[in-house]
């Protein structure tokens, strides 16, 4: 290789940039909120007044159980969760 | 370096696999950039229309990690899935192709590309982690010789030699490598 290689190298190097923080984080909490998620399907599933409150306001009622309501989390819960 | 970041991509999955959240950070963190640029420089699409891409190629990755029959094979099961969930992305905004007709020669360039610039990653992994920070910072960052010294307490007069010096490494190491393969971590 030769210098110019090394300038086609470092040019290669300009390809891949990092991602965005937030993308990134969101992506590697994945697993943890695929547990919250089945945790809240379950007790949904099991728990009619929870489920009810859930039905009536997802958003508030994740909040007041401390869950954080991602739009990503609601969308998936709106799609599992138990229909009366 | 931590001790995940040398692990294999087939090592890395067998840990995902049991459940080790770290191992899952550590994919997410060495695949990141490839999806990103596939997404944004690749196939040119929105921000809005990347992070969905994103998002939807990683949550995929975890939910059918179990059935990649071949645990080395990550690399380019990601880069298909990738370019495939692009192209329904294309598709369902209505713009230009089909998802199931073949890229432009273009696109097919920059993808080549970024398959080359994944390649030139991996191989920086193997330098010392001054050398791996100074160019990524340099290079893939945009940061400045004086946001460089200041950041890393150097002086700025040996920024553009460290620099060279860690290219010539890179360089070196890629020397011996084989061309940009499908899926060379193994």
């Amino acid at each position: 290789m030769t210098l110019r290689d090394e300038e086609r190298v470092g040019g290669l190097l300009r390809v891949l940039r990092p991602a965005p923080e937030g993308w990134v984080r969101a992506a590697q909490e994945l697993p943890a909120a695929r547990r919250s998620l089945d945790e809240i399907v379950a007790r949904a599933e099991a728990d009619l007044e929870f489920r009810k409150a859930l039905v009536a306001d997802l958003e508030a009622t994740l909040e007041l159980e401390g869950y954080e309501p991602r739009p990503r989390v609601l969308d998936e819960l709106r799609r599992r969760l138990p229909q009366d | 370096m931590s001790q995940l970041s040398a692990l294999s991509d087939g090592q890395l999955v067998q840990r995902c696999r049991a459940g080790d959240d770290e191992a899952w950070h550590e994919l997410v963190e060495r695949f990141s950039r490839y999806v990103y640029a596939v997404a944004t420089r690749g196939f040119r699409l929105s921000e809005e229309d990347a992070e969905d891409v994103f998002q939807d190629v990683f949550t995929r990755v975890y939910t059918h990690l179990g059935t990649l029959r071949d645990d080395s094979a990550l690399r380019p099961w990601i880069a298909q899935l990738t370019r495939r969930v692009c192209l329904d992305s294309i598709a369902r905004r209505g713009r230009e192709q089909p998802a199931s007709e073949p890229v432009s020669e273009e696109i097919a360039a920059g993808l080549d590309e970024i398959d080359e610039a994944f390649t030139v990653r991996e191989a920086l992994t193997t330098l010392s982690e001054p050398c791996q920070d100074i160019l990524d910072r340099f290079f893939a960052r945009d940061q400045s010789y004086r946001t460089i010294s200041d950041e890393l307490e150097i002086p700025s007069g040996t920024i553009a030699s460290r620099i060279a010096r860690c290219l010539s490494k890179l360089r070196v190491e890629l020397e011996g490598r084989e061309p940009p393969p499908a899926g060379s971590r193994g």
